[in-house]
């Protein structure tokens, strides 16, 4: 990650910053308004955080991970309804069953990471295809259970919607929290707190740590790794499986911190703009997690805009229209992969199996 | 002079093969002990199985007297079995420190101790004379300091057995000549060296003994005194071998190939050949020679159409060819022994008829109106299949089944059998056994004494003052000399290459 795209990541967040700023100057104050847009930014860069995190511990390890949307979905879903079990059928509190939930979706990634590193690893399929394998199963899994056990008469809550559980309560931090006007993004939820907390233990750890520089070898010379007494084939099963892990807390935000509720593919291509995030952050934590939060405040943009609505003047007003602001940071994911701001290098053995 | 690994009767089965049978081998203390053969004669596997890489079918191994399993490189290192890979094991984004420390890390905590390990490899480094920076990008060093490096991996583990396996391939000779000196300063410490190689010259420089290999099984144990290059050879191949290829005066007519001020840029548009010029004349070889990395890649690809040339001019037969098309050039006499031959020489999963029309399938008698004439096709595999000594089962079989020496016989016949003006063969008996080698040999001088001219890039040495009229040398892209063969000797040559000049009157 060099200085040029740290620039262009800063250039572009002060311009997205900028146009808020400006359509509810006339309203608000800026601070104010800067303050929220960082604070809805960086709850809605958890999820791309988490996902490009995953992202980076499989590909570091040699192994390419197109299903993190489907490992998030599925984590989601399974995390959502371990909640509502804990908390309808077997009574438990909503706080308790909501951190259930959140194991449980850790742990349904972890399952679907496992199922990517047999395909992969062991059965040497192609791994773009693997990863195809895991967003389909994810799809379906999500969406026949979604109606099996929700919406039929015959389904485990007798074909009503079960009152969720909720959503995880904000944390206030003290200290920082108390500050006026500022305080309001120092309260957060957390999984958001995990999530920049993990930017930076997982950036230490992949390269400044024992693991770290295993699991680099691998992805980038596996013979050379081999000969030096390094199990290349288990160190691709435990990054594949940690990665999808963290792809299980991402599906845990959709579901138990974002909204108490879960749609059917509501992951929404996030899984896939983490991947963006993660090759145009050059395959480090820090920066994919940087990558990413063009693409989060782009969402914050559109988010906060909501609340001006009337405030825009004419000559912006397609900005109203949800879809136009909701395009952004699509079209920004086109933009970085054409390499407009360079090319990064992925390592140099990933999406090839290891033959002995 | 006591024994300090031995390997007994060692079997080593690979499906269809048998890689080593029956095979015995013995290193004492101090010693540096060549294990010779051709490629493919089983030498690599026997050290993959001493470093833990393989496991035996059968036998046993012993380390100062007491029997060893080695299950992983992990084991063998243990011991004290260190190895140098033919083809580096380095990973080439880490830092020499990172990739020295690999797989036994210091570390302070759960963080990787670099500055400890700097230290240490410092120290090392200067207690055998083998300079290197701890914390250079290995991507950023030449080859004969990866090598180094190498080396240094293994001292850094505590290696008193060092394999080196075919480690001149990439020197010039002065650091051939450097290797060998480190290679006494370590078994003066106590190190004992097993080196693989099948150049015979360095054999009889450096080795106190000598163990030949052929077809998966030891041929016999001999020392320098006792045998000469003639001897080894007829060992390694079963049979005599003529180590210097017979050639009478060369002929040389018109240019068939005049290179002005050529400059190429390789994929990071950096400048890799700067404004060389010479000429190749018909019925002479004119041999470039240099380490490999000083622009030839870039050279044969701008001259054989792969590359578009930055600036300068390519003259083939008289006519302007310059950024022409492969297919251009093919077709006014240029034939290509490319450095590659898996890569760019063959199609490895076609079966041999079709590498042989790689270059003329859309010809008659091959192709008529766009229709492939499979009778025609086939007729000229057989023949020259037959006139070129491929051994292979059938001319159907895929490229990917011949040995290496073979394969390039294939891509020979392909270039040879055609009318050609001009013959760039790069590198064209890299990593072949010493028969095929003979052949290749043969072959050049046959075409250049028809009339053809022949341009000769290679990095053997050897091969250049054998088989050249005249020699130039590369060096960082430049023609740093061109010289008739006669007045160029082995260290002159050497010098050049290394960035000398040549001194003026």
């Amino acid at each position: 990650m060099d200085l040029k795209r740290f620039l262009f990541i800063g250039f572009i967040i002060v311009i997205l910053f900028g146009v808020v700023v400006l359509v509810g100057a006339s309203t608000t104050p800026p601070l104010v308004l800067i303050v929220s847009m960082v604070a809805t930014t960086l709850s809605v860069v958890t999820p791309l955080a988490l996902g490009s995190l995953a992202g980076i511990f499989c590909e570091r390890s040699g192994v390419v991970n197109i299903g993190i949307e489907g490992m998030m979905l599925t984590a989601a879903f399974f995390g959502w309804f371990g909640g509502i079990y804990m908390n309808t059928i077997l009574g438990l509190d909503p706080l308790p069953s909501m951190l259930v939930g959140v194991l449980v979706a850790i742990l349904t990634g972890g399952l679907m990471g496992l199922l990517l590193a047999v395909l992969s690893v062991t059965f040497k399929v192609e791994q773009i295809i693997g990863g195809t394998v895991v967003n389909i199963l994810a799809i379906g899994v999500t969406g026949f259970l979604n109606r099996q056990l929700f919406f039929e008469s015959n389904g485990l809550f007798g074909g009503q919607l079960p009152h969720a559980p909720g959503v995880l309560p904000r944390i206030h931090i003290p200290i920082l929290a108390d500050i006026p006007v500022v305080g309001k993004m120092f309260e957060q939820q957390p999984i958001t707190i995990a999530a920049i907390v993990l930017v930076f233990v997982c950036h230490f750890v992949i390269f400044h740590t024992r693991w770290g520089l295993r699991t680099r070898a691998v992805g980038e010379h596996p013979r050379a790794a081999d000969t030096v007494g390094i199990n290349v084939n288990r160190m691709r099963y435990i990054n594949v499986v940690i990665g999808g892990m963290l792809a299980g807390l991402a599906g845990a935000y959709f579901t138990l911190e974002s909204v108490p509720s879960f749609e059917p593919l509501m992951t929404n291509g996030r899984g896939f703009i983490s991947l963006a995030a993660m090759i145009f952050g050059n395959w480090s934590p820090i920066g994919a997690w940087a990558a990413a939060l063009v693409f989060g405040a782009s969402n914050a943009l559109q988010i906060n805009i909501q609340f001006f609505r009337e405030m825009i003047p004419a000559q912006f007003a397609f900005l109203q229209q949800s879809y136009v602001l909701g395009m952004v940071p699509y079209v920004l994911t086109m933009l970085i992969l054409t390499g407009l701001i360079g090319k990064t290098t992925p390592p140099a053995a990933e999406n090839q199996p290891y033959e002995k | 002079m006591d024994t300090v690994l031995e390997a007994k009767g060692i079997v080593k089965r690979f499906p269809g093969i048998l890689a080593n049978d029956h095979v015995d081998f013995d290193l004492r203390r101090g010693e540096i002990h060549v294990l010779l053969g051709e490629n493919g004669a089983g030498k690599s596997t026997l050290m993959n199985v001493l470093y833990g890489l393989y496991h035996p079918d059968g036998g046993e191994i012993l380390v100062k007297g007491k029997p060893v399993k080695f299950d992983s490189p992990r084991a063998a290192i243990a011991e004290g079995v260190g190895m140098v890979h033919q083809h580096f094991m380095l990973i080439p984004v880490f830092t020499v420190a990172e990739n020295i420390m690999l797989g036994s890390e210091t570390v302070k905590g759960l963080q990787l101790d670099r500055k400890t390990v700097a230290a240490e490899i410092s120290r090392l480094s200067h207690q055998y004379g083998l300079d290197v920076d701890p914390n250079a990008l290995v991507q950023d060093l030449p080859v004969g300091v990866q090598q180094r490096v190498e080396i240094v991996k293994a001292l850094y583990r505590k290696a008193e057995i060092l394999i080196l396996d075919e480690p001149t391939a990439v020197l010039t000779p002065q650091e051939a000549d450097d290797l060998f000196r480190i290679m006494r300063e370590l078994t003066s410490r106590g190190v004992s060296i097993i080196f693989i190689t099948h150049k015979l010259r360095e054999v009889l420089a450096v080795s106190d003994r000598i163990t030949v290999m052929r077809a998966g099984k030891v041929v016999g144990s001999t020392t320098p005194a006792e045998a000469g290059e003639a001897r080894l050879a007829a060992m390694m191949v079963g049979r005599d071998v003529t180590l210097e290829v017979e050639k009478g005066e060369a002929q040389p007519g018109a240019a068939v190939l005049a290179v002005k001020n050529l400059s190429v840029r390789d994929h990071r548009e950096i400048e890799v050949v700067q404004g060389v010029s010479f000429e190749v004349r018909a019925g002479e070889v004119l041999g470039i020679a240099g380490v490999q990395g000083n622009g030839q890649t870039e050279l044969a690809e701008a001259l054989t159409g792969l590359r578009a040339p930055h600036g300068g001019e390519v003259r083939l037969g008289g006519s302007d060819a310059s950024g022409k098309t492969p297919r251009y050039l093919v077709q006014n006499g240029l034939a290509h022994i490319p450095e590659d031959r898996q890569k760019h020489g063959l199609v490895l999963s076609y079966p041999l008829n079709d590498n042989l029309i790689l270059c003329t399938y859309c010809e008659k008698p091959f192709s008529i109106n766009g229709m492939l004439q499979n009778a025609a096709i086939d007729a000229n595999a057989f023949q020259l299949v037959r006139q070129f000594d491929v051994r292979a089962p059938s001319p159907f079989v895929p490229a990917s089944t011949l040995s290496g020496g073979n394969q390039q016989k294939v891509i020979v016949a392909r270039e040879l059998s055609r009318p050609i003006k001009l013959l760039v063969a790069n590198q064209p008996t890299r990593g072949l056994d010493v028969g095929s080698i003979e052949y290749i040999h043969k072959q050049i001088i046959r075409k250049r004494d028809e009339g053809c001219g022949v341009l000769l890039i290679s990095a053997e040495l050897d091969e250049i003052l054998q088989l050249s009229d005249r020699i130039a040398v590369m060096y960082r892209g430049m023609i740093t000399a061109i010289l008739p063969a006669a007045e160029a000797t082995k260290e002159t040559l050497g010098l050049l290459m290394a960035g000398a000049t040549l001194e003026k009157g």
